[in-house]
């Protein structure tokens, strides 16, 4: 093994050199991934510790435990139905459904993000003795929020068949939005988690930012009310892409177009991508900062 | 063969950059053109190599750059510049007892702490029994750990370590933990790991402990390395003078200076004590009882100098 501190890795050349045919940009992915397909499989005893420790801790010591995940979103939802109903939705087909699906689209993002941005932080003390990958922080508490997520989706249906839903095969497409979901969260939460070791502020920038992410992503309104223009501009706003991709599955029952789909996947991976890249570049110097 | 090498190793903390003064300071000094960092040095030019079976002590004053040297090492800070080159797997125990969660049990703790060490499933849950009762927590398991005293604490985090089986251990002052007993079982049982021929790397403020371990030594001073030799007794001699009269050495006489000023005072030491003692007890002798005070004497006599009795007795 060979750590060396600014200089370009050596390793890395000498696989150039003896197989120039491949650029190397490409062997450069290759190699990451294959990593970090081996640091997942040496590590996969720790990653599940981590994601039990977790998801134990989010609900020790309350006396429902593990009934609040399924209990939270029910309350907000039945707050947000009975204030929203009076100014909203009066002529929006399925209202209750249109608001969940935006509510617990909205929230398992904000939880993801958030335990991820203060995953690294959080565990400051065992990164600075253990020499342990520090992506698996992240990850970990992304698995325990979708797990939190999966336990909401189920209320979702209870609450949409009580709304007049009728059950469709068609709903089986519902995996591939939570599917880029999941790898957006993923890619949001390293690139937070990151910030947030070097400037801490970030924190407050954050959920100031996720307040107007969410008045942004029509939760609770209709995009209908605006001008078609502006309609267009809401795809820019990944939550709100796959908020509509669960209504149209949901409410509407059908499948969105091929180009939908391929906007869903782009925001997943650009972001994922991102995060990687960052991680990849300033992993090691997270430990200066923490 | 070559076990660890650090050639040129620089490692340089910055302060004063974003994470110190936050977001608002860091644009506003930006703008207003008044944005500095200081840099610091923790460790500057270390070059030093250990082959399979060392044993290198690192001694130095607080603030010396040892832990950082250590983590470095251990691969959990890459160096700012120089290359650190290790063969084998290396298991560095680190300021163990922190890093728990206090809201988890010992046990959930223990199978956390295990897999973070790189320990399978199946060893912990061979291997859990025997961590429990060598931390003595048996009536313990399941209480949440921060209802542990402190001392239990290390012991916990010395038993789940002590199970490594690397090529290469890293101790940061990890053989002083728990009271008296357990120091000496962890003792032994890190002598036992040390013994087996690994190569072993050992952070210590107790130089009779260097002395007894280790083979190599590395000196360190505000991060600058004064010295790296194999002279184990010469060197300590003359760290320990330092760590005395505080003058650091600059040149190979100075240690010289340093270690026989070092033989000076612990002769010194030893006739004022020996002195002291004498004078000790010819008081107590004066002024006891006279059959107590005749019958240590004859103690005394009989213990250090018995042919003197045996003269008197013919």
């Amino acid at each position: 093994m060979q750590r060396a501190g600014t200089e370009k890795p050596a390793h890395l050349q000498s696989l150039m050199n003896d197989d120039g045919q491949c650029p190397y940009g490409i062997y450069y992915m290759k190699r990451t991934i294959d990593r970090l397909f081996r640091n997942l499989s040496t590590n996969m005893f720790l990653f599940e510790e981590l994601v039990k420790r977790d998801f134990e801790k989010k609900y020790k010591r309350t006396a429902l435990g593990m009934a609040w995940s399924v209990l939270s979103p029910m309350l907000t939802l039945l707050v947000m139905k009975i204030v929203f109903t009076r100014f909203f939705g009066k002529d929006t087909p399925h209202y209750t459904t249109y608001l969940f699906a935006g509510n617990i689209i909205m929230s398992y993002y904000r939880e993801a993000t958030n335990n991820g941005m203060s995953s690294l932080m959080n565990n400051a003390s065992v990164i600075t003795k253990i020499n342990i990958p520090k992506y698996l922080f992240v990850l970990s508490q992304n698995v325990s929020a979708l797990i939190n997520f999966l336990l909401t989706v189920v209320v979702f249906f209870v609450f949409a068949l009580l709304d007049g839903i009728t059950l469709h095969p068609r709903m089986l497409m519902l995996f591939y939005p939570t599917l880029c979901l999941i790898i957006f969260n993923i890619g949001v939460g390293m690139i937070l988690s990151a910030l947030f070791v070097f400037f801490r502020d970030i924190r407050y920038l954050y959920s100031v930012f996720l307040m107007l992410l969410q008045y942004l992503s029509a939760i609770f309104y209709t995009v209908d009310r605006f001008p078609a223009s502006a309609q267009k501009l809401f795809l820019l706003n990944p939550i709100y892409v796959y908020i509509k991709y669960f209504r149209t599955i949901v409410i509407s029952q059908q499948i969105p177009s091929l180009a939908y789909h391929a906007l869903c996947a782009m925001y997943a991976v650009v972001l994922l991508i991102i995060g990687g890249v960052i991680y990849k570049k300033y992993n090691h110097q997270f430990v200066y900062y923490i | 063969m070559l076990a660890v090498e650090c050639d040129h190793v620089n490692i340089r903390y910055i302060t004063g950059d974003m994470k110190s003064i936050g977001l608002k300071e860091y644009c506003l000094r930006h703008i207003t053109g008044n944005y500095h960092v200081k840099e610091f040095y923790a460790d500057k030019n270390i070059t030093f190599s250990l082959e399979q079976g060392d044993m290198l002590g690192i001694i130095g004053s607080n603030g010396a750059g040892k832990s950082t040297l250590l983590k470095a090492i251990s691969g959990i800070l890459i160096p700012t510049g120089g290359t650190i080159r290790t063969h084998g797997k290396i298991a560095a125990l680190l300021e163990l007892a922190s890093g728990f969660d206090a809201d988890m049990t010992v046990r959930e703790n223990t199978y956390l702490r295990g897999a973070m060490l790189g320990y399978t499933k199946k060893f912990l849950d061979e291997k859990y029994d025997e961590i429990i009762a060598f931390a003595e927590l048996e009536k313990f398991q399941d209480y949440y750990f921060k209802q542990l005293s402190s001392g239990m604490k290390s012991r916990l985090a010395f038993s789940i370590a002590c199970l490594v089986n690397p090529k290469i251990l890293i101790l940061d002052e990890v053989l002083s933990v728990g009271d008296g007993a357990f120091r000496k079982k962890s003792g032994d049982k890190m002598k036992e790991i040390l013994d087996s021929g690994i190569t072993g790397i050992l952070v210590s403020h107790s130089i009779d402990q260097v002395r007894e371990l280790c083979n190599k030594i590395l000196w360190l001073d505000h991060g600058n390395q004064i010295a790296f030799t194999s002279d184990v007794e010469h060197y300590c001699d003359a760290y320990e003078e330092y760590l005395m009269t505080k003058k650091l050495p600059r040149c190979l006489e100075d240690i010289d200076k340093l270690a026989d000023g070092w033989s000076v005072r612990c002769e010194r030491e030893r006739l004022e004590k020996e002195a002291k003692e004498t004078q000790k007890l010819e008081k107590l002798l004066e002024s006891g009882k006279s059959d107590t005070a005749i019958n240590a004497a004859l103690d005394i006599i009989r213990k250090n100098k018995p042919e003197l009795l045996r003269e008197t007795a013919e």
